[in-house]
């Protein structure tokens, strides 16, 4: 067993999408919650292997494109300061902010570096002593215990030049606000495999019960996506709304203990802005006030407020599947990728991303013929 | 979100908190990794990393288990006559 | 030009190629051929006359010579596999070596930073030396210049090539017809990998190595076996992505790639799962992909792997008539998807 091929098999996999095709007596709409999640549906064309069966609405779960523009901005101006070092991970660099993203602000000469780990700019500050290193923590509660552990180590080797902007957010709230939404169209949630495996999914009885709605944790593995599916489909056609683990190689009932403690000891739940989304109730970590010496907004300056959405962007109506991509007015107008007005046009997975992929194509194939 | 990746404990290189670290092996290469939220992890299990930082140690029975139930379903659906649409199975 | 389509509202024109350059238009990917396009021969309007291609064949009244330009930059100098100096004098003998040239003389100029360590210098310089001998290639000519501290990151390395072009070994990615195979001459993505891996300090062990090599035994052994080559291109930044994007502009059908053949190094699958990049996306320094008719595919991997440099080569694809995506990839459930040009260097990613 070495965890990955087992996953791919390609006869596993078909005999998994006949047996989705068979158990469906109508189209269900399915969210995955997680853009990893979203990744492996499109990179795998699971999504077209499926369609009139299940429809797969592809949820907020880009913790990049969710990121608000004004935590961009900070780091943007960071960035430009002299004797700073903002670090975050490689997807965050492409993200506008307000007026241009952390790579357009490295080539102007703001000092950015791309890191795998929160640990690796930790290292950067341990060999800059005189350099101040921001790192920009985004991501779900799978990335929080690594940028808890950050600034555990960092006061345990007593490092006063680094700090963390933190824009960290959580899941279930989101879910939350697309299920109590009066005209969703979900029916069932594929939760996200990684963020259980930190959080555990006993938080997820209630939500299930209180919105009738089946829940199944799900990996990441062609297979894995399936057998999620598979499960969510028997559950709609018996009407029932459980929790079940399907990834249970991962993910225990209570999650973690050890992330979930090294969290709760550095971080506290706060409402938090999303980027076109508005501000989730409990959306967001941020550092508790006894770690405010590692808070680069109470150093450094604060993030402004959430930022006015464009008037035309619909992407909460995207993000909640009440609309498509292609209903929304500035889609492919002053909304593309390279000038994205909201999440999901941000990431290369969001909704409105893939539409405006997918568009191009077949526009292409049209032009040619 | 979350890319999580399996990799085999190849060697401990520090027990103690907050710098419990092991050489960990992904395919072809090893690379250091913060061990700090799988204390008990022992070298050959394999463990799930994201970031930098292992976040849980894969259940080889769990895996197995899944595989085998996919494969059960698969060769009843098969031997089943006819398929049966509406069928919940 | 076909990649501006008008009746789309295409957004490309925007797509962040703007003000002011920014890496990604040295990554070599859509904004790479958008500068050259758009910027430098639109820019040099009639006294441009290669179109932007990487060599050109120039009709001297002595005969015909092959001509290649290359500058390189490479962070850090030296990487697992090679360094900037053996980069530069392969770099312009494969691209003389894929045109169908034999390299023979090679221009050098050094752009140096203030306050490189004198030992550094002296470091590449042999570096060069060795890999001028190991291709037979001869240095006639150069140039030095040093910048102040700051203004170059250690030293950049200006190179021309010039060759004999012996016969032409490709009839060019026009000629491709439907059910032409694709081959690659070795594993994909270990330059980028190698050069990523010490650059971000990833502490990966064993450092995964750069394939950077020469490829001119490879292109021979081809034309010795005479095989009927299609198209021939060395697969450096923007990966074997970017070569199959060409091609499938240049010859108007659609390029397939199947994942599951794709020789992929054991080190470079574990960092591309690490990091969540892409070896179709990532830059090779010597490895090249090749077209042949679907008769001549078993005979031309034959002849690669006869060479050591391309030992590891392999069928990986073929061609189609066109159906509207340019380039697609066959995934491992055999579903085909699109390929998308590259937008910019990959980055290690937590999504």
């Amino acid at each position: 067993m070495k965890f990955v091929d087992e996953f791919r098999e390609p006869e596993t996999c078909r005999r998994l999408v006949d047996e989705i095709r068979r158990a469906t007596t109508r189209q269900w709409t399915l969210m995955e919650v997680c853009g990893g999640q979203t990744h492996g549906l499109l990179r795998h064309g699971i999504d077209d292997e499926l369609r009139g069966h299940v429809e797969l609405v592809h949820g907020p779960g880009c913790p990049v494109c969710v990121t608000p523009v004004g935590a961009v901005d900070l780091a943007v101006e960071l960035a430009g300061r002299p004797g700073m070092l903002v670090a975050s991970f490689g997807d965050m660099l492409r993200v506008p902010g307000s007026r241009e993203s952390l790579m357009s602000a490295r080539s102007r000469g703001g000092t950015v570096r791309v890191v795998y780990s929160p640990l690796d700019a930790l290292r950067l500050a341990e060999e800059n002593p005189k350099v101040e290193v921001v790192f920009l923590a985004v991501g779900f509660e799978t990335t929080v215990p690594a940028t808890a552990l950050a600034v555990r180590r960092a006061r345990a080797v007593g490092l006063s030049n680094f700090s963390l902007l933190v824009s960290h957010v959580r899941v279930l709230p989101a879910m939350e606000w697309i299920a109590a939404s009066p005209d969703s169209r979900i029916e069932a949630f594929l939760a996200a495999g990684h963020v259980c495996t930190v959080t555990g999914f006993e938080a997820y009885e209630a939500f299930a019960r209180r919105h009738g709605l089946p829940v199944v944790v799900t990996g990441f593995e062609p297979v894995d996506l399936l057998a999620g599916i598979l499960s969510c489909v028997r559950q709609l056609e018996l009407g029932s709304a459980n929790v079940e683990n399907r990834y249970g190689r991962s993910v225990r009932p209570d999650g973690n203990p050890s992330a979930r403690a090294l969290v709760d000891e550095v971080y506290e739940v706060c409402d938090r802005p999303w980027r076109g989304v508005g501000t989730v109730p409990a959306g967001g970590f941020r550092l508790r006030p006894t770690w405010a010496e590692f808070d680069a907004e109470s150093r450094f300056g604060r993030v402004a407020g959430p930022a006015e959405e464009h008037p035309s962007c619909r992407s909460a109506d995207v993000l909640a599947g009440r609309v498509k991509p292609t209903e929304c007015e500035a889609f492919g107008r002053e909304c593309t990728p390279a000038t994205p007005l909201g999440a999901p046009m941000v990431s290369a997975e969001g909704a409105c991303a893939a539409y405006e992929r997918y568009r191009r194509s077949t526009a292409t194939a049209g032009d040619e013929q | 979100m979350c890319l999580g990746v399996p990799g085999r404990v190849c060697e401990w290189l520090e027990r103690d908190p907050p710098f419990a670290r092991a050489l960990v092996e992904f395919e072809g290469l090893r690379r250091e990794v913060a061990m700090d939220c799988v204390p008990e992890a022992s070298v050959g299990e394999y463990v799930v990393v994201h970031a930098g930082l292992a976040i849980s140690r894969l259940d080889a029975e769990e895996a197995e288990s899944l595989l085998e139930t996919l494969d059960h379903v698969a060769r009843l659906e098969r031997s089943a006559d006819e398929p049966r649409p509406g069928g919940s199975s | 030009m076909s990649s501006v389509r008008p009746s789309l509202n295409c957004p490309l024109p925007d797509a962040g190629d703007g003000e002011r350059i920014s890496l990604a238009h040295g990554e070599g990917g859509r904004l790479s051929r958008l500068l050259v396009e758009r910027r430098v021969v639109a820019g040099l309007g009639e006294v441009a006359v290669g179109g932007g291609g990487d060599s050109a064949l120039l009709d001297w009244p002595t005969g015909p010579v092959a001509v290649t330009a290359d500058a390189h930059v490479v962070s850090p100098l030296f990487f697992p596999g090679g360094d900037i100096g053996s980069l530069a004098v392969f770099g312009a003998v494969n691209d003389l070596a894929v045109s169908g040239a034999r390299p023979l003389s090679l221009t050098l100029s050094f752009l140096l930073e203030e306050g490189l360590a004198m030992a550094t210098f002296d470091t590449v310089v042999a570096s060069v030396r060795d890999a001028a001998h190991r291709t037979g290639v001869r240095v006639v000519t150069g140039d030095t210049k040093v910048v102040p501290r700051g203004a170059a990151d250690g030293m950049f390395v200006v190179v021309t090539g010039i060759g004999n072009p012996v016969e032409p070994i490709s009839a060019g990615p026009s000629s491709m017809v439907p059910g032409d195979v694709l081959l690659t001459s070795g594993p994909l993505g270990r330059h980028g990998v190698a050069v990523l891996s010490v650059r971000e300090e990833l502490g990966f062990d064993p450092p995964p190595r750069s394939d950077s090599a020469p490829l001119f035994d490879s292109v021979d052994a081809l034309r010795s076996a005479g095989v009927p080559v299609r198209a021939m291109r060395d697969a450096t930044r923007g990966g074997a992505t970017a070569v199959l994007h060409e091609w499938a502009e240049a010859s108007g059908l659609t390029l397939v790639v199947d994942e599951h053949r794709l020789p992929v190094t054991p080190e470079v699958r574990g960092a591309c799962e690490l990091l969540g990049l892409d070896p179709l996306q990532i830059a090779n320094e010597g490895t090249m992909l090749v077209a042949v008719p679907p008769q001549a595919a078993d005979e031309a991997v034959a002849a690669l792997r006869s060479v050591p440099e391309s030992a590891g080569a392999a069928v990986v694809g073929e061609v189609r008539p066109q159906v509207g995506t340019p380039v697609l990839v066959r995934r491992v459930l055999g579903r085909e998807q699109p390929l998308d040009e590259p937008t910019g260097a990959p980055l290690p990613r937590i999504c």
